[in-house]
């Protein structure tokens, strides 16, 4: 049964999009598994001859055996049955083939469609880590989601199923064409013209069946829109006595539902009917005109071959009826096929930094020298093309933004002319409202997004020159919604250096304070998180994060303090961790405690993408400006 | 199965007429190769043109009503199936409004939309599918037996011996790939999830630079699916050839039996060509009737989900005689025990607590997460019962008012607050649907959402979307305030309703309380003490327990927990530093 569970209705360029798509999908099946390919389109051909023969032998039976057979008993001799048991096994030989081509070429597709699945969701998600960040904060993360799931699922569909079934169709279309046009060709003709009829028949039903699951997808819309704002707003329905308006509106939705539900399906559910009774009509219409044709005996057509036509014409509608069917799951996999490689031809993140993060060591005259084991200095090696030489720098935390200009689209900036700098172990608070561009910055110094005018220096040197994956591990970073993965805390915390031991692990819980909570849980350590950390409370999560980050012992620090309003005790906790891990390191904080904000070496006031005011706590309070009205509440009369 | 059936009301007549048309069918089908054989056998083979002529227009009709039944199958069957998925979801959809808050928190409201859409999509399928098929399979099967059974009992024990074979195989097989099936799917399920993950913490694993770990980890995962899958299809995989060959066995034994009963004269050749023809009807129905079995097992889960909502019966309900006037806002609580899971063997979430408070008071709480703030005043407007001990509104018991007239004296403005799909002032007017233009614009004064709202281009006819995500946390909860003020309640209860909120708005509002409504008997839960300073009493709470209850200064002098938290906020503007420009 078609069911057409989504809009398969595509517009000009879509289409040649979807087309090159399948090429390309073709292409890389070919590529792949040529040998594999190749033995299943000769298999099925083998199978699809061997029922042929099957069909066939049903007509010989009667006309070869049973007949003359019967005649004999008629003539008073007894019947032979040996040539027909001759005959049973040559055909039992055949259906044997028949069967086993059928088992291995269903067989091989299990590898070739299993394969090909592993195939795009490993090369997707390969390609998917090396996409800039921009790619996943201008997509939506259900829509990247789909790829995995409904798109790969409608692949498969098509390679495992539709592909299979439509080589198989075909070879039995045409075979049963030859045999029918050698038989009769007038009644080949007939048949073609009911088999016409068909196809028309069920391209409208199709179409009105598609038209109403159009409908059917934007009203089940609506009622799931429905139901999830009211189930997430129950209790304040409760609370506003408002659950009859609530009932109210829901039917409304809920019968438009039920209309088009019923027609759409109806469509879909005549579909079938249709198309058995057409091919009915088709039977007796060649019937009727081979009865004609052989009785009056022009045509040079007989009663046998015209009992043989006959049989074939039933096994011609069909094929064309799967393969009809098949259309729409190839039209979908089209559509998929063309998302999933658009995914893979997305430019990755591009990397010409060539400064890269090393070990070091000083050797006895004071100079640094690359270490080829761990050692507590990290140096930036620094090769320099021009006069062939390799310098190395230590790395201490230095950082420097000068006259720094971006936007996240062209042509609409968000931050503009930003300078400033922090010396080493220094602490630079951001404080302002929500879009003043503190996010951005932060992005910007870890290379999530480029900057467009203006420079970075990271100890000195631009940090375009720096290598992307040096440069973030020279950062440590801890974001305001903590992202955890499933896995247990240990190896969570174990998330910021691969190879840290499990007493680093647990020195770098007790610096963030997340030591005493998780050595109460009942696994301790080895507590498996799921859900992004759901059985974990908010305070728990963000000295977890703090722990990661402090594993890692970056020289420098990013900082979003949370706003989200957990209890003041554990607030207490949060932050002396976060304190832990500030000291001795630069830091970048976007601040909204006032703890932090008050013991920052500097801090910066964002308006609108603009650093308006800047300087101690104590300078700024002398001010007057702006900081003294977000830190007193008051409104200041300039 | 109850559930199902009482939901069925209304389409009746079409749930009963598909299977009925589906059965009539079934019979042209079964006729047509009775005259196809006839055609064969005294028309073609015997040159009988007339013969033809008249099967021929037999058949035509056959088709015909075939055609008619068919579609009266499918357009019925359609009917029947939305009307049950209908009725389901209203049957779920109504019964959810009576749900008390203690209902609504034993389901999620997520799993709660699963309920309402999903679930009843599959029992929507499943049920068409039964009454389409259910029917015609076994029915089919059963007519083309006895109709082979008339022709050659002794061949038609054949097709006996192949569904036999068959469905010990079915039998057998099919609890092994479902079971094989439901691990690869949780196995699958698992690793979409951990894409999931990847794809929302993508700054954290590019932070860490942990993409080669992220790959590596990926491609174990997708290879042990690859393989488990593998395994599972070579199973199922079997399964088409085995058919295959029951049909050609069937076939083969047909043709030789077949002709050995022609030769001995008890068969025709077309009676053999009838015989055929059933062969592939019953081993398809089969193979039907198979899958039909698959989908109402697979539904079952479903329909258990959806019957757990319509039969959850609500915990609170309206007493008889019920009052409907709420006298004036003083509320009493006596000796107040109170726990969520109603048994009463878990502990109490608040202690006897015992508490009085005069009509027009304003009263602060305040305290650290889980101290049972939010409970506290959740039993005022009766959002869940008490356990033991009362508590009373006016003067009154709670249990004694109509549900809805207390609610609509006591307004909450709940923590976790949301906004519904509709312009603003449709969103003020769930407080009083018919409330003015002005008295709208009045609410949302004392709210201090004027400010911003006339901001906004189409001012109070901003369209706010689905989840009030067009505007920000603060905005938001001055539209919530505003809202619960136009009920004109006789008890306001704010609940953490200006985190949010800078400080400089906060006092705003609470300024205007104390001018515009000072008859309101006022409770105002908050982190901030700021919040709560200038209340004319403040309660302390502490896991579940009163710790202190005084003015701002006796609290300060003799309250422990408050003097710390009032402590650790000193300097006027702390909390939420930079969310001053949310509007």
């Amino acid at each position: 049964m078609p069911r057409p569970n989504r809009s398969v209705k595509l517009n000009k360029e879509q289409k040649a999009k979807a087309k090159q798509a399948l090429k390309r999908l073709f292409k890389d099946l070919f590529t792949k598994y040529p040998v594999q390919l190749v033995s299943v389109v000769i298999l099925i051909l083998v199978s699809v001859l061997c029922n042929v023969q099957g069909t066939m032998f049903m007509q010989t039976l009667i006309d070869s055996y049973i007949t003359p057979m019967v005649k004999d008993v008629a003539a008073g001799q007894t019947a032979d049955f040996a040539p027909l048991l001759g005959a049973i096994r040559k055909v039992m030989a055949f259906y044997i083939l028949g069967i086993i081509a059928t088992y291995a070429y269903n067989y091989i597709m299990i590898y070739v469609s299993q394969g090909m699945q592993r195939y795009f969701r490993d090369t997707m998600f390969v390609h998917m880590q090396d996409l800039p960040i921009r790619y996943f904060d201008t997509h939506a993360h259900g829509d990247i989601m789909s790829l995995y799931t409904n798109d790969i699922d409608t692949l498969r569909q098509m390679i495992s199923q539709s592909i299979p079934q439509i080589i198989n169709s075909t070879i039995m279309v045409v075979s049963v064409l030859v045999s029918m046009l050698i038989l009769s060709i007038p009644l080949t003709i007939v048949t073609l013209a009911m088999v016409g009829v068909m196809l028309l028949a069920t391209g409208k039903l199709a179409g009105l069946s598609g038209k109403y699951f159009v409908k059917q997808q934007a009203a089940i819309a609506k009622v799931n829109g429905n139901v999830e704002e009211m189930m997430q707003g129950q209790k304040v329905v409760k609370v506003f006595n408002h659950e009859e308006e609530a009932i109210e509106d829901f039917e409304k939705l809920n019968e438009e539902l039920y209309q088009s539900a019923a027609k759409a399906n109806t469509y879909a559910n005549v579909l079938g009917p249709v198309n058995a009774q057409l091919g009915n009509t088709s039977y007796v219409l060649v019937t009727v005109i081979g009865g004609i044709m052989a009785l009056s005996g022009v045509t040079g057509l007989t009663l046998g071959k015209l009992a043989s036509f006959m049989t074939f014409n039933k096994s011609f509608s069909m094929p064309i009826n799967q393969v009809s069917q098949q259309l729409n799951f190839i039209i979908m996999a089209m559509a998929g096929a063309e998302r999933i490689y658009s995914l893979m031809d997305e430019k990755p993140e591009t990397d010409d930094g060539y400064v890269t993060l090393v070990n070091a060591e000083i050797d006895g005259d004071g100079q640094l020298k690359e270490a080829d084991h761990r050692t507590d200095i990290w140096a930036w090696k620094h090769y320099h093309k021009a006069d062939n030489t390799t310098t190395y720098q230590r790395l201490t935390g230095d950082m420097v933004l000068d006259d720094v200009n971006f936007g996240y689209v062209p042509n609409k900036e968000v931050l503009h002319h930003v300078s400033l700098y922090a010396n080493v172990g220094q602490k630079i608070a951001f404080v302002g409202a929500t879009g003043a561009g503190k996010t951005t910055i932060t992005n910007l110094l870890n290379r999530f997004y480029d900057v467009e005018d203006g420079r970075i220096r990271y100890d000195g040197i631009n940090i375009n020159k720096i290598k992307k994956a040096d440069l973030r591990r020279s950062l440590g970073i801890v974001l305001q919604d903590t992202h955890l993965f499933t896995g247990t805390i240990a190896e969570n915390i174990r998330y910021g250096r691969l190879d840290a031991t499990d007493d680093d692990v647990k020195a770098a819980a007790k610096l963030a304070n997340a030591d005493g909570f998780i050595r109460r849980l009942p696994q301790g350590y080895d507590t498996v998180i799921k859900g992004d950390g759901a059985n974990l409370s908010m305070g728990q999560r963000q000295l977890l994060a703090i722990a990661r980050a402090a594993i890692a012992d970056p020289p420098v620090l990013i900082l979003d303090e949370a706003t989200s309003s957990i209890d003041t005790r554990t607030e207490k906790i949060v932050q002396d961790g976060m304190d832990k891990l500030m000291s001795g390191r630069t830091t970048f904080v976007i601040a909204h405690r006032l703890s932090t904000i008050r013991n920052s070496d500097c801090i910066m006031v964002l308006d609108q993408g603009q650093i308006i005011e800047r300087g101690s706590h104590d300078e700024l309070m002398q001010q007057h400006g702006k900081y003294y009205q977000l830190y007193t509440g008051k409104i200041v009369n300039a | 199965m109850k559930t199902i059936f009482k939901n069925v009301k209304g389409y009746w007549a079409a749930t009963i007429a598909t299977p009925l048309f589906m059965l009539l069918e079934v019979c042209t089908d079964m006729i047509i190769p009775l005259l196809m054989a006839s055609i064969v056998d005294k028309g073609v083979n015997a040159g009988d043109m007339h013969h033809i002529y008249v099967y021929g227009a037999y058949m035509l009709i056959a088709a015909l009503c075939g055609l008619f039944f068919g579609m009266m199958g499918g357009k019925y069957g359609a009917i029947a199936s939305a009307g049950l998925a209908k009725n389901l979801r209203s049957a779920e959809f109504k019964n959810v409004q009576t749900y008390s808050f203690a209902n609504i928190d034993k389901f999620s409201p997520s799993s709660l939309i699963t309920r309402l859409t999903t679930d009843v999509t599959n029992i929507q399928n499943a049920w068409q599918m039964l009454l389409r098929m259910g029917m015609r399979a076994p029915a089919s099967i059963i007519v083309a037996m006895v109709l082979s059974y008339r022709v050659s009992p002794q061949l038609a024990n054949i097709y006996l011996y192949a569904i036999i074979f068959l469905v010990i195989v079915m039998v057998i097989l099919m609890p092994i790939t479902a079971r094989m099936f439901n691990r690869v799917f949780k196995k699958y399920d698992a690793l979409n999830e951990s894409v999931e993950e990847n794809v929302s913490a993508i700054r954290v694993v590019k932070a860490y630079v942990r993409e080669d770990y992220e790959k590596k980890k990926f491609k174990n995962a997708s290879n042990d699916i690859y393989k488990t899958f593998l395994k599972v299809e070579k199973t199922i995989v079997m399964m088409m050839p085995l058919m295959t060959a029951v049909v050609y066995a069937c076939i083969l034994l047909l043709s030789w039996n077949g002709a050995r009963l022609i030769v001995g004269g008890s068969l025709t050749t077309g009676e053999l060509l009838q015989l055929l023809t059933y062969c592939m009807n019953i081993l398809m129905s089969l193979m039907m009737f198979a899958m039909v079995i698959m989908m109402i097992f697979m539904s079952q889960a479903s329909v258990k989900r959806i019957g757990e909502v319509i039969n959850e019966k609500p915990t609170i309900t309206d007493p008889e005689n019920p009052v409907m006037e709420v006298p004036n806002g003083q509320v009493d609580f006596d000796h107040v025990n109170f726990s969520y899971n109603n048994s009463g063997t878990g502990e109490y979430v608040l202690n006897d607590v015992d508490l009085h408070i005069k009509s027009g008071e304003t009263i602060g709480i305040i305290g650290g997460t889980g101290s049972a703030k939010s409970s506290l005043v959740s039993l005022i407007p009766r959002l869940y019962d008490v356990s033991t001990g009362d508590v009373k509104v006016g003067g009154i018991n709670v249990k004694k008012y109509d549900v809805k007239s207390l609610r609509d004296a006591v307004s909450v403005v709940l923590q976790n607050n949301v906004l519904f799909s509709g312009t603003i002032y449709d969103n003020l007017r769930w407080g009083d649907e018919n409330a003015t233009n002005e008295e709208c614009q009045r609410a949302a004064k004392l709210a201090c959402a004027d400010e911003f709202i006339d901001r906004f281009p189409d001012g109070y006819n901003t369209m706010i979307t689905q989840g009030g995500t067009n505007v920000s946390g603060g905005q938001r909860q001055r539209l919530c305030i505003a809202r619960a003020l136009l009920k004109k309640p006789k008890v306001l209860i704010l609940d953490d309703s200006t985190s949010a909120v800078d400080t400089n708005t906060d006092s705003n509002i609470r300024k205007a309380f104390r001018e515009e409504i000072p008859g309101t008997t006022k409770f105002i839960i908050a982190q901030r003490v700021s919040s709560v300073k200038d209340a004319d009493r403040i309660i302390v709470m502490d896991n579940g327990k009163i710790n202190g209850i005084g003015t701002h200064d006796e609290l300060l002098a003799n309250n422990e927990i408050y003097r710390d938290v009032y402590e650790s906020q000193t300097g006027a503007g702390n909390g939420d530093f930079d969310e001053k420009g949310d509007d």
